[in-house]
């Protein structure tokens, strides 16, 4: 207290050091353990610093003493929120590696999780980008949407979150009896529901205002700094690694990769609420055919991948997720590296944030989609 | 005793007499204040106390939640439970606070909302002070209201409260233009700033009908000012959780905390009380012109059911707001006022002006 008045009172002593804030690591709409050190002039943010590495756990090391089957179930650690994305993504690579064949009742059954976690991904990304701008009731809506298909989860593999569903050759179990009839029931309800997203949030003339050319990423840059998913596509970046590499029975299906040339937050956001348009008229189109057929491939008891360097991507609710396996020919990868998308989109936010007022820090953060385990695995 | 619910002068006139029979002027005089300042206090605190329990009923209510429901009936005591622990919180001084202005704020917070009650009739009869300028001593005595908060955001010695209190400081300040000048138009109107004379004023019909499209205008001002002035959203930068987790509240804790919350919830009702007071006629009943069948039966209610009545209908009016609409930006909220509020509203004084001039108004 001495010093602190000391230094008031002798003007010499003021310092004139920058002023910085620190935005975490505990911290509401950070969305979990991040810290952003933002150096400000009043409100302005002049430049920002992540430091990321708080809930560091090592997965990609662990990955290497652990066998093919069981490494898959650290992978829905790390994007919790596209989980069967992330598992889906080591179960290809070891198949191609292996080149085993599929049978078409797994590619659809997994085309169709993977929708239905897109659809939950970005439900819960609407409700959090809401509370960030402050708009507490999105929060209500987008739960309440989400919990049908974390039921549908339920039921089908018995977990809500971290499903672990996807095998090296398959699924852990067929699909249960209701299966489809309650994936049916849910994109009935979801597609008289999701019209009100835009009327409570989208619609309103404040988050126009806050969002529109806020924050604008070019394309040239959003191929620079790696930018993938809706963010990239939002600059015009086609990316789409179902259009671009179909996998599963992607091919099978016409879906449009939505695309924009602003940029900008609203746009970012835009685009995630079309992509859940996108993701329902994909399932409606695979789930009255799944065809007959086992659930999975018979492997061997021990999966040995041959030498050589693997790599499989997905497009992951937040963007291009890639799985590069080097194996030496044992039961488990000699090295194995993951190409998360939040890692990427977090480091172009320190491009987007000049000159902006704090409270559009947290919009452009929010619109960025960012899964803190998912950037510090 | 002659007591009645439509009018309490009686029974203020009948317990001014019996204290002065027996007493000397002073001891009556400090017996008055003693009961006064008692139910002021009882009044607060409970009012606040519904406030926030409405408050989580409400934004349940939108949020297509059901809101509190354990502790007594429909959840009623939760709010009273959730004050007595936060009575009996531990209070923290943090490292490096400005220890004289930090415990100071909250108080100059809460007592203005004191001050600016006393002002208010709840009823006939139901006023402590009622001078000459009443309308104007409620906006100079809210714009004290800002200096604790102001003085908490700099003696907290945090960056998220400096923050907030500088946002509070520019936000407060400039919409209490607003307010002003939407309460100068309204005083053209009512010819009188004393507030018993402007809801006395309201006999035969409320202002809002009274004065034509100037007074509507001026109600939408007054309602977005006002809005902003208890810093509640979508203007609770102040405070904004997403931004600085608590503004300028963040190093407060247990009754220091629980002062700044009863006083924002209760702002929330002097904005409220306001408006009913200057545009939809205080505790005057719906009334259309004199002496008519359907003025007798609007009489029936009384007039301390229909204050409170408006009062918690433009209540549930600023809270909707708050539930629906995302949070402004910092210029956002500035450029609203000055480019904006501020023109509309001195072209709406003109214009009011010229509509009593010329006998419009009815």
């Amino acid at each position: 207290m001495a010093e602190y008045r000391e230094i008031i009172f002798n003007s010499d002593k003021i310092q004139t050091d920058d002023y910085f804030v620190n935005i975490g690591p505990q911290h509401p709409s950070t969305h979990g353990a991040l810290r952003i050190v933002a150096k400000l002039e009043g409100e302005i943010v002049q430049s920002i610093d992540p430091v990321i590495g708080y809930i560091h756990s090592g997965i990609e090391k662990m990955c290497e003493s652990l066998s093919y089957p069981q490494l898959i179930h650290l992978t829905d650690r790390m994007d919790y929120l596209s989980a069967h994305m992330n598992n889906e993504a080591v179960c290809l690579c070891i198949e191609n590696a292996l080149q085993v064949e599929v049978p078409e009742r797994v590619k659809y059954i997994r085309t169709i999780m993977d929708e239905l976690t897109r659809i939950a991904s970005h439900q819960l990304w609407w409700c959090a980008t809401g509370m960030d701008m402050g708009a507490m009731t999105t929060f209500f809506y987008g739960l309440r949407d989400r919990e049908p298909i974390l039921d549908i989860f339920e039921e089908t593999c018995g977990a809500r979150m971290t499903f672990n569903y996807n095998v090296p050759g398959g699924l852990m179990f067929d699909i249960h009896p209701n299966f489809q009839k309650r994936v049916k029931d849910f994109i009935r309800y979801f597609r008289k529901k999701l019209p009100e997203y835009d009327t409570l949030l989208s619609g309103n003339v404040i988050f126009k205002e806050r969002t529109k050319g806020l924050g604008v990423l070019s394309k040239e840059e959003a191929i620079a700094w790696g930018v993938t998913g809706p963010s990239g596509r939002a600059s015009g970046y086609s990316c789409d690694v179902r259009k671009l590499h179909p996998y599963s029975a992607y091919p099978y299906v016409k879906f449009e990769e939505k695309l924009a040339t602003d940029g900008d937050t609203f746009w970012r956001y835009q685009l995630r609420i079309e992509e859940m348009w996108e993701s329902m008229k994909i399932i409606e189109q695979l789930i009255d055919n799944i065809p007959e057929g086992d659930f999975a491939v018979k492997m061997k008891g021990v999966i040995k991948l041959p030498e050589g360097e693997f790599y499989q991507r997905v497009e992951s609710a937040r963007g291009e997720f890639g799985v590069f396996i080097v194996s030496d020919g044992k039961k488990n990868p000699y090295r194995l590296k993951f190409r998360s998308p939040g890692f990427s989109n977090l480091f172009v936010l320190n491009e987007l944030v000049k000159g902006v007022k704090i409270a559009d820090l947290v919009a452009i953060m929010a619109t960025l989609d960012l899964v803190i385990p998912d950037i510090d695995r | 005793m002659a007591f009645s619910i439509y009018d309490f002068t009686d029974l203020a006139q009948s317990i001014h007499n019996g204290l002065s029979s027996s007493l000397t002027p002073v001891w009556t005089t400090v017996i008055e204040w003693a009961i006064i300042g008692i139910l002021y206090i009882l009044f607060v605190a409970l009012f606040g106390l519904f406030l926030v329990y409405a408050e989580r009923k409400v934004c349940a209510a939108i949020q297509q939640r059901i809101g509190p429901n354990r502790v007594g009936p429909y959840g009623f005591i939760q709010t009273i439970a959730d004050f007595i622990k936060l009575l009996m919180k531990e209070i923290i001084n943090p490292k490096g606070v400005d220890h004289f202005l930090y415990n100071l704020a909250p108080y100059i917070v809460i007592a203005t909302v004191f001050i600016i009650i006393s002002m208010f009739p709840f009823a006939p009869g139901l006023q402590s002070f009622d001078f000459d300028i009443g309308v104007f001593f409620v906006t100079a005595v809210s714009s004290v209201g800002v200096i604790g908060i102001l003085l908490a955001g700099w003696s907290s010695n945090n960056k998220y409260s400096l923050i907030g209190g500088i946002r509070s400081g520019a936000q407060i300040i400039s919409y209490e233009l607003s307010v002003g000048l939407s309460l100068i138009t309204m005083i053209i109107l009512s010819g009188t700033m004393q507030i018993s004379g402007i809801v006395n004023g309201q006999a035969d019909g409320w202002f809002l009908f009274k004065g034509h499209i100037p007074a509507f205008i001026a109600f939408v001002i007054f309602i977005i000012a006002g809005t902003a002035e208890t810093n509640r959203g979508p203007f609770d930068l102040p405070e904004g959780e997403s931004e600085l987790t608590g503004g300028f509240h963040t190093e407060y804790s247990g009754i220091k905390f629980a002062f700044f919350f009863l006083a924002e919830y209760m702002n929330l009702f002097i904005v409220a009380a306001m408006v009913t007071i200057v545009f939809l006629g205080g505790w005057q009943p719906l009334h259309f012109g004199t002496g008519n069948g359907f003025n007798a039966a609007m009489d029936l209610l009384p007039p301390i059911i229909w204050f409170f009545l408006k009062v918690c209908t433009i209540i549930l009016l600023i809270m909707w707001f708050k539930w629906t609409f995302p949070r402004l930006r910092v210029d956002q909220i500035l450029t609203l006022e000055w480019k904006y509020l501020l023109p509309i509203n001195l072209f709406n004084i003109i214009l009011m002006s010229v509509v009593v001039l010329m006998g419009w108004h009815w």
